[in-house]
């Protein structure tokens, strides 16, 4: 049977849940042993070149392209798992949320005290930018997750284990010192 | 103001540790803890204005503005709104032309919502300036407005009637009944106070003591149910230069109300046996937290503080005994629910935010002033007494073979005599709902909103640790309660007022689950929805505290033991809908900016192609389409 493929990606979110995933250390190279990785940052592999069976999102959703990705993934990945705080709840940037857009953008590039070089008052309009979102949308909002891995961010053991019996097929027995909020 | 205020402080030795009590005192004098207050509090006690405001803001009965000369405060549980709490709202609210959560123009009358206040019992109930009126009418809710616009004393209002059992004691003077419907062991009268304080102790060694309650199987009865002995063991152990004990009478688990009876009925059982803690563990003070909700019953419990100490039951060489220095103080809640968690409660006795600490080190090792500090539930400290009294044999004969002795249940809702109940542990739900006349018994929730839902196919299971636990919250609904709609939204909405938002899975997660349980009772529900819920449940379990950890429970329980009730509501004919609308998501930012709502990725390869995408989100921006590899089976469902 070939190795189950993994990506994973990094949406609204501040790559901590990504350099959790690198304190499992020297495990990593069982890791590869039991899976095969495709696009993540970690590899740089920039797209994905096969079907997924375990997509992982860290960030949850602030802008459009945020919410491309996280649906190709959705397409293209058989589980799915929200990967930390943002990806779960929204998280840091979800603070935002209850505050009108209006207000974030003119404070972020018109009022805000450090903006001193936007001289001739421009918002960012270039097609290119993805665009910002009313509010940040958690994964679940978006599309179905399967799973949820709680933390900021999430331990790299809690990683490690839930990846481990995801692949065997068993059932996660972490303790409560491995996966608890502190 | 400046000159009383000071007046307060210094009544605290100026100690920032007292800053709960400088403040209550404070509130009682200016009815809300003014902004001048601040800069006084922050001198006299060299605390930053940062700490004082984030203490006040922690707890329901501070304010910042002013909430009136008479504050009325009306409990939001479940319980009350069964009984009818939803009238009173709106008898005050017609009356007084204002919404709850205001203050009359005047500054007269402040109408706010709180949690339970304990009273489940004797529902609606509310709190006027620290007094408490039950078993409320629109017609009474006229009656104290009239006496309230009249300027009347609380003390003076039409509406009273003695309370049953002490609570006619001239020293409580409370419209409260004691309803206790069944004595055991613990409660019964057979009890002389401090007998065994002043004849019994001095022939003891404290390791016998110890030895005494670990052979009982004692189990803390405030929820937790940590063996006794062992906690005082291990407090007696550690190291520290000055010990505590604790007695925590913060109840404020929605449906619980028996440490409000027992401290009025008879708390000189749980002082007696604070003080056989202190001998145990050596400890020199004792501090009793009591919520600020029985603020009703401060005189009473501190007169008898004051006779136990002209009688030297407190004090120094109590009963004779040389170096037993033991003296109790009553230490004040503000209102937060969390408190009851052993080591928030330190926290809100050193005059913080009651935040729960993170563990370890436990209270035993490092708590109160980083002392070792034993905290027990108020039933503990009277199960101490009975059992050194009567012996542990005797108390190990009481109930099952895991759960020893009796547990007092705080029983309400709907059944014929809510109220207290001494049973043996071990009884089965079936026999309590006989024992207090339920009919048509719908659900039983255990253990208050953090414990569990059950319904009939539970009714023969029993009341014990290994089984059904309970810190003594039994609450009953009949068969004609809307489960969800009335009750679990209801502990859900407690939930979320009542984290204290160290945890985001805590402070965000109950909010984010009572949305699509709001999604689900508004029709729009899909059976993915269900899923959701339950996974997040445990998400809940990385929290630090019990709050945090249970907080979900209220919903999953209901899942697992009324799974139809959800069922009914969903919409079968959808797999998914989640109600996210990217054209729509994008909008506003579109008019703020000055852009077109149209997506164009192309950035995304390298600038070296650029297709045109609608935002329907039918373009795959960064990568390859898949869709016809041959390895993939999966896709349809999942969108």
């Amino acid at each position: 049977m070939s190795k189950p493929v993994i990506a994973t990606t990094s949406l609204a979110g501040c790559f901590g849940c990504h350099m959790s995933l690198l304190d499992i250390d020297e495990r990593i190279l069982e890791l590869i042993e039991l899976v095969e990785f495709n696009k993540s940052p970690i590899n740089d592999i920039k797209k994905l070149t096969k079907p997924i069976d375990i997509g992982i999102i860290e960030g949850g959703c602030c802008n459009s392209e945020n919410v491309e990705v996280l649906r190709y993934f959705r397409e293209n990945c058989k589980t799915l798992i929200s990967f930390g705080e943002c990806a779960i709840m929204g998280g840091l940037p979800a603070l935002r949320n209850g505050i009108p857009v209006e207000e974030c953008i003119k404070e972020a590039y018109l009022d805000g005290p450090t903006v001193q070089l936007n001289k001739d008052k421009v918002l960012p309009n270039d097609p290119e930018l993805p665009i910002i979102l009313d509010r940040v949308y958690p994964c679940h909002e978006v599309v179905k997750i399967d799973y949820y891995l709680p933390g900021c961010a999430p331990r790299a053991d809690f990683i490690w284990e839930a990846v481990v019996a995801l692949v065997t097929n068993n059932e996660m027995a972490v303790p409560y010192e491995v996966f608890k909020f502190d | 103001m400046k000159e009383r205020i000071i007046e307060i402080i210094h009544k605290y030795h100026a100690d920032k540790t007292r800053l709960m009590d400088i403040m209550l005192d404070i509130q009682d004098e200016c009815q809300y803890i003014p902004e001048e207050c601040l800069d006084i509090l922050s001198k006299e006690l060299v605390l930053s204005i940062a700490d004082i405001e984030q203490t006040i803001s922690f707890y329901h009965f501070f304010s910042q503005k002013p909430r009136g000369k008479y504050q009325v405060y009306i409990n939001q549980s479940a319980v009350a709104y069964m009984m009818g709490q939803s009238d009173i709202i709106e008898a005050f609210e017609d009356e007084l032309g204002i919404t709850l959560g205001s203050v009359t123009e005047d500054g007269a009358i402040g109408i706010f919502g709180t949690a339970d206040i304990g009273m489940n019992d004797q529902e609606p109930a509310i709190l006027i300036n620290k007094r408490v009126f039950t078993q409320m009418t629109p017609y009474r809710v006229r009656q104290l407005i009239d006496d309230m616009k009249a300027g009347k004393d609380v003390k003076d209002m039409a509406v009273k009637a003695p309370g049953s059992g002490k609570n006619s004691d001239p020293l409580i003077d409370a419209m409260v009944h004691s309803n206790i419907f069944r004595i055991g062991p613990l409660l019964a009268n057979d009890y002389k106070p401090f007998d065994y304080l002043k004849d019994n102790l001095s022939k003891i060694k404290a390791e016998s003591i110890v030895e005494e309650l670990k052979k009982s199987n004692l189990r803390g009865r405030g929820g937790a149910g940590f063996p006794t002995g062992l906690k005082w063991d291990f407090c007696r152990k550690s190291s520290g230069h000055d010990k505590y004990v604790i007695c925590n009478a913060d109840e404020g688990e929605p449906g619980t109300f028996k440490d409000r009876v027992i401290l009025t009925e008879m708390p000189e059982l749980v002082f007696e046996g604070m003080a056989i803690a202190g001998y145990t563990i050596d400890a020199h003070y004792g501090i009793l937290y009591l919520r600020y909700e029985y603020k009703y019953l401060e005189t009473y419990l501190n007169d008898l503080l004051n006779r136990m100490r002209e009688e030297h039951l407190l004090g120094e060489n109590i009963a004779g005994i040389s170096g037993f220095n033991f003296d109790i103080r009553i230490q004040f809640g503000a209102g937060a629910y969390v408190c009851g968690e052993e080591s928030a409660l330190i926290e809100s006795m050193l005059g913080k935010r009651g935040e729960p600490r993170d563990k370890p080190p436990f209270p035993v090792e490092q708590g109160y002033l980083d002392q070792p500090t034993a905290v027990n539930n108020v039933e503990t400290f009277a199960a101490v007494v009975k059992i050194l009294t009567k012996g542990a044999d005797w108390f190990k004969k009481l109930g099952t073979a895991d759960s020893a002795g009796t547990k007092v249940l705080s029983i309400s809702g709907d059944c014929q005599f809510p109220g207290i109940y001494e049973v043996e542990w071990g009884i089965t739900i079936q026999d309590m709902l006989d024992m207090v006349g339920a009919k048509k018994t719908q659900a039983v929730q255990v253990g208050g909103p953090s414990g569990t839902l059950i319904g009939p196919e539970d009714f023969q299971r029993s009341i014990c640790y290994t089984d059904l636990s309970t810190g003594g919250s039994m609450i009953i609904f009949n068969r004609d309660r809307n489960l969800l709609k009335d009750v679990v939204r209801n502990f859900m909405e407690f939930f979320i007022d009542e984290s204290c938002g160290s945890c985001s899975t805590c402070r965000i997660m109950p909010a984010v689950m009572l949305d699509k349980l709001d999604k689900i009772l508004h029709g729009k529900g899909v059976k993915q929805d269900i899923r959701d819920l339950e996974e997040w449940g445990t998400v809940l379990k990385a929290s630090r505290c019990g709050l945090g950890q249970t907080a979900g429970n209220p919903i999953v329980m209901s899942i697992k033991n009324f799974r139809h009730l959800y069922n009914q509501l969903l919409n079968r004919d959808e797999l998914k809908y989640n109600g996210f609308n990217l054209e729509e998501a994008i909008q506003e930012s579109c008019q703020v900016v000055g852009r077109e709502p149209v997506i164009d990725h192309g950035h995304l390869k390298n600038g070296r192609e650029r297709p045109e995408c609608k935002a329907n989100g039918t373009h795959k921006p960064e990568c390859p389409d898949l869709s016809g590899h041959k390895d993939f089976e999966h896709r349809a469902t999942n969108l």
